[in-house]
């Protein structure tokens, strides 16, 4: 396949930016995407131009850092990560636009590199169970129902990619921080911090800048992982419970 | 220099808590005088750090990812072993050491692996209070599952994802600490050496992967929570980051490295698919519980088949041949993971293997969709059937399935005694950094359980120790020990930058994974790692004289980084294989074809080669010295494996 | 700040009062419909303004219908405060974008909506309201007592074919308000349960077509009797 890549080339925080136009030939339909991308680098640097610089670490899948918002989706035409896209789903002279995650709190560090530590922030902020190492009960001594255990498996597979902060056309970071929030709400390992976590992670998010939820479902459509919108209701819930019956002022 | 290994007296059973008792205890108002450095963020580190910061002491966390949860601890499917004997089927703590033991092919020490099986049953409590979500029956209580052909069923897990719940167990706990302000975390920052004082690590010198800032971090201590460096063989199932550099820079400031050749090759990997390919993906070890094994048993099938002349199904069950079920009866397809990748190696070495390659052979559900049906086959397998499709575009349900071995996990690794110090007083190495519990094979669900037992459960101890015999003094990084090791590395960055070759970084390390897969990879001989030694040499100085690293240290510059980190991985290679070329033996995943019994297994030398080889650097383009650490077994009857 | 004031800045509060707002304003246009659709009894208008006369005048509904313009107030400043917010969280955009491949459209165009729905509302309250409490209006004598002729002043704006026009497609864009709007107040007031939401979506769309298409269907049948 030969085709044409428009992508996002910028060269640090504080420059401009502007798209750039790249042809790559005799790319393979058994290649992903970012291997694609390699092939491209491999050959800037050998004509002496500066590669494209993106974030990838396990490319498999899991890791989520890998981003990219390939031809107006987050991740690409696909419901899975960029990494794990193959070149089949693109058509011979096609022209791809490759653009880096867009959010006021993700500023973009080089080309398609952002920072999401954001992400990091609203976890620090209470997106943990408060016990020390040692100390802590028996596994079994409390038992959880399957369908609950099951539910906040469902919320805790969020890879933290930022798929949803791309998708959504304000920016929200409600599905990442719901899913960690409906997580530890569901365990009754959660129950003690819960009212202060939802208080407390929802003003993190805020802090940080990300937009309102308007509840178009784009972030769980986009979602590699399929975490659900039920969880930014359930999140919802747990913080109008939580400010007014907290002993939180 | 005698290597010691520090471990505790008495009957292995009670050697943790005898130890536990008799190290030195900082004191409470003492603790927040000193600083620890924990370079890596995965389970080991995450869980050190956080653990750290729980008793007091002043951590700082660095991992070259964006976020500490990105660590490639995250990829782990499979689970966690643990001998809580929840199932009651007859595990113990006893069983989880031998086990172990056992699977490591007697490679490994006695009281490290009894320790690890010992806390074992405090990691799973310990990530069940974290929220840590494990699969559950419908009582409520933690389900198990059997794993890599273990007898008892002690293996827990969160869906195909265990690695990541736990890492995000110990993530959220780090993060609890960076908020109370115990620990300072520097993502996206990469180690490039140790700074050592008086004989004792006492820092590190980083490089900020944004604005490349060469920056000095001191400590009173410093954990090496790096990982493995499987990515020395360019493909492999780690992730693109993982690298060997902090572990190397280390070694070369004089820690020493055990067994570096001990490398484990997963047998159940996505073939490769072209030279395009950048990483290599595992599937679960379970499909080889229905999958059956085969290659079309004449030379001549398979070239037709890889010439697309024929398909899979065209080949008549009498032209195919099952051949792990032909040698091993009694296993069959279920052999260890060692023994599964050699004999796929054999047959497409024959030239039997499939694929446009002829690297793969057929892992084959169609007896099995009859037998059970596909929905049976289906709830069991569906979400590996769907990667698998999704990567090489071929539906498994409708066509055999292709795999190949890949590397996997690396058991080799900074060589540390029983309180997981290196050969440098003050330097630790935790989890697959280190080299201590697996010996030459680690079994399924046994890394996990490695890299949370020395966070959480033995480095709070052994540390403390060390820490209570160290004066609180601070050294600034205004010292001279640091002022020369961040010279050294702007020196090393600006020599890199100004060789302005050919080549790129990626072309030297393509060529490096050749080297090591054909010669230091499934099988070795001696002639081959001669050969490979001599080629590494050459590659080393072809490296700093042609490599082409653009731009410049002062921005975000990932060809730089990669240099960087190539140019350990080959170094290491040479290692690797001064390692693989003293072992005159077969044992677990190292194997000589020079030493192996008539039907073609594994030959140890017990007489001669139950040590740890520790290799000492001494200094650059001389020859590393050997140490060894002799094994002593006063638990376990050495046998050797056989699977017939 | 105390917490009422902090949750209510927070993005969940300024959610809360548009649902909230949103809800009360969907019950309106129930009550609202069911008075109007008095204009299509064929008693020249009798029942109609008797309606609206009583309405007027019952203290509990005048309270209630200054609740309703303050609901209207809140629900559009915060969805102006919303949207600047929301843009503001993504300073530069994306140069590409297929949106329409994982949302509706409605759901993202709440604001362009809304605006149209309240540049509909402020030409309908000075047409009827305004003239209702202010203008002159002929009257009609019912049983002996003299009511406003209310039926006369809508039946005059409904013989006019662009104004049903600018009506009939208003109600167009409220249905595609309504389609988003109604689930959407669900969702954000948390309430999502697999058992329930199912039903709550399906009403939203029934609700969404139907009531707009009631209110459209008044001036057109006046416009035809006309």
């Amino acid at each position: 396949m030969n085709l044409t890549l428009k992508i996002w080339r910028q060269r640090n925080n504080a420059d401009k930016g502007g798209f750039k136009e790249y042809k790559v030939t005799e790319v393979s339909k058994d290649m992903s995407f970012l291997e694609m991308l390699d092939v491209l680098n491999e050959s800037l640097t050998e004509k002496g131009e500066d590669p494209v610089h993106f974030d990838h670490d396990c490319r498999e899948g899991i890791c989520g850092m890998c981003s990219l918002y390939i031809n107006g989706k987050p991740h690409g035409p696909l419901q899975t990560t960029t990494c794990q896209l193959h070149m089949r789903s693109f058509n011979d002279g096609e022209t791809i636009t490759i653009e880096p995650w867009r959010a006021k709190a993700f500023p973009v560090m080089k080309d398609l590199v952002v920072d999401r530590s954001a992400f990091d922030r609203i976890i620090q902020a209470g997106g943990y169970i408060s016990v020390n190492t040692g100390g802590v009960p028996d596994a079994n001594e409390i038992p959880i129902p399957k369908t609950v255990a099951d539910k906040a498996m469902d919320a805790a597979q969020c890879i933290g990619c930022g798929a949803c902060v791309a998708a959504c056309k304000n920016a929200s970071a409600m599905l990442f921080t719901s899913a960690k929030i409906s997580q530890l709400a569901l365990l009754p390992q959660g129950q003690v911090e819960r009212k202060t976590r939802a208080e407390k992670m929802v003003a993190q998010m805020d802090a940080e800048g990300f937009g309102a939820c308007t509840n178009t479902g784009a972030c769980e459509a986009e979602c590699p992982k399929g975490i659900s919108i039920t969880n930014i209701a359930r999140m919802n819930r747990e913080y109008f419970t939580a400010v007014v019956s907290s002993e939180n002022l | 220099m005698i290597l010691d290994s520090k471990i505790p007296d008495g009957p292995l059973a009670e050697k943790w808590t005898k130890h536990k008792f008799s190290v030195k205890l900082v004191n409470p108002a003492n603790k927040r005088k000193y600083d620890v450095i924990v370079v890596g963020t995965g389970l080991a580190g995450a869980s050190a750090a956080a653990s750290l910061a729980e008793l007091g002491y002043n951590v700082k966390a660095f991992c070259f990812q964006d976020s500490p949860r990105r660590a490639h601890s995250i990829a782990a499917q499979g689970g966690i072993n643990a001998a809580k004997n929840y199932q009651n089927d007859g595990d113990s703590i006893f069983r989880l050491f031998y086990d172990t033991i056992k699977g490591g092919d007697y490679r490994a020490r006695e009281a490290n692996v009894h320790r690890l099986a010992e806390v074992s049953v405090s990691i799973i409590d310990q990530c069940v209070a974290q929220g840590v979500p494990f699969a559950r029956e419908y009582g409520g209580l933690l389900a198990n599952r059997s794993f890599g052909g273990a007898q008892v069923s002690r293996t827990f897990y969160a869906r195909g994802q265990t690695g990541q719940q736990l890492l995000l167990g110990a993530y959220s706990a780090l993060s609890r600490q960076v908020a109370n302000g115990k620990v300072k975390l520097y993502p996206r920052t990469e180690m490039m050496d140790v700074v050592i004082v008086d004989g004792k690590a006492r820092g590190i010198i980083t490089r900020n992967l944004i604005t490349g800032a060469i920056e000095s971090h001191s400590a009173h201590a410093v954990l090496l929570c790096t990982g493995g460096y499987g990515n020395v063989f360019f493909l492999s199932t780690n992730a693109m980051g993982s690298n060997v550099t902090a572990a190397w820079r280390a070694h070369k400031k004089g820690a020493f490295m055990a067994n570096p050749c001990f490398t484990q090759i997963h047998p159940t990997c996505i073939p490769v698919s072209g030279d395009h390919q950048s990483k290599l993906t595992l599937m679960s070890e379970s499909l080889r519980n229905d999958g059956r094994v085969w290659v079309p048993a004449t030379k001549e099938t398979a070239e037709k088949l890889r010439k697309g002349q024929i398909k899979a199904s065209d080949i008549k069950e009498e032209d195919r041949d099952y051949f792990l079920e032909r040698k091993y009866p009694s296993f069959g397809n279920l052999v260890p993971r060692d023994v599964a990748s050699r004999n796929a190696k054999y047959v497409c070495d024959e030239g039997r293997g499939v694929n446009e390659t002829g690297e793969a052979v057929f892992l084959d559900f169609r007896d099995a969709i009859i037998r059970d049906g596909k929905n049976v086959i289906s709830a069991k397998y569906g979400n590996l059937f769907d990667m698998y499709q999704q990567i090489t575009g071929e539906d498994p349900y409708q066509v055999p399935m292709m795999i190949y071995p890949a590397v996997h996990y690396t058991m080799g690794g900074l060589w540390v005694d029983y309180n997981l110090m290196t050969t440098v007083p003050g330097l630790y190495a935790l989890g697959e950094a280190n080299f201590s519990d697996h010996g030459a094979n680690r079994l399924g669900a046994s890394a996990l359980m490695q890299g949370l037992a020395d966070g959480y459960f033995v480095i709070p101890y052994t540390v403390g120790d060390y820490l209570a015999q160290t004066p609180s003094t601070k050294i600034g990084t205004d010292h001279p020990e640091f002022k020369k090791a961040e010279k050294e590395v702007k020196d090393r960055v600006q020599k890199l930058l100004s060789i302005k070759g050919e080549k790129t970084v990626d072309h030297f390390h393509k060529r490096l994974g050749k080297i090591m897969w054909n010669y230091c990879g499934m099988a070795r001989t001696e002639e081959g790692l001669k050969e490979a030694k001599k080629m590494i040499q050459e590659l080393k100085a072809e490296f700093w004289s042609n490599v082409k690293v653009l731009g410049e240290n002062e921005e975000l510059n990932q060809s730089l980084e990669k240099a960087h980190r190539v140019a350990d991985f080959i170094e290491l290679g040479e290692l690797m294989v001064d390692d693989a070329l003293n072992r005159n033996e077969s044992c677990g995943g190292h194997f000589r074809e020079e030493y192996q019994t008539p039907e073609g297994e594994a030959l140890r030398d017990d007489a001669n080669y139950a040590y740890v080889a520790a290799w000492q650097y001494v200094g650059e383009g001389q020859e590393e010295v050997l140490h060894k650490e002799p094994l002593v077994f006063e638990n376990v009857k050495l046998t050797q494996r056989s699977y017939k | 700040m105390s917490w009422v004031s902090k949750t209510l800045n927070s993005t969940l509060g300024r959610k809360l009062l548009m649902a909230l707002t949103g809800l009360f304003l969907i019950l309106f246009l129930v009550v609202h419909l069911a008075g109007n659709l008095q204009l299509l009894i064929p008693d020249g208008g009798e029942s109609f303004n008797i309606y609206a006369e009583t309405m007027a005048k019952n203290p509990l509904i005048r309270v209630v219908s200054i609740g309703n313009f303050a609901f209207i107030l809140i629900h559009v400043v915060y969805s102006i405060m919303l949207s600047r917010y929301n843009k503001a969280a993504r300073p530069i955009g994306f140069a590409e974008s297929k949106a329409n491949t994982n949302s509706a459209w409605a759901s993202r165009n709440m604001g362009i909506l809304g605006t149209l729905i309240l540049i509909f509302l402020l030409v309908h309250l000075r047409g009827f309201w305004y003239e209702f409490k202010f203008g002159e209006i002929p009257t009609a004598v019912y049983e002996g007592v003299t009511y406003k002729n209310v039926y006369l002043i809508v039946a005059e704006a409904y013989s006019n074919p662009l104004y049903v026009l600018f009506y009939v497609v208003s109600m167009g864009f409220l249905a595609f308000h309504l389609s988003h709007g109604f689930a959407s107040a669900f969702q954000t007031l948390g309430l999502n349960h697999a058992k329930y939401s199912p039903l709550i979506q399906k009403v939203g769309i029934g609700f969404s077509i139907l009531i707009p298409a009631l209110f459209a269907l008044i001036p057109i049948m006046m416009f035809l009797q006309a």
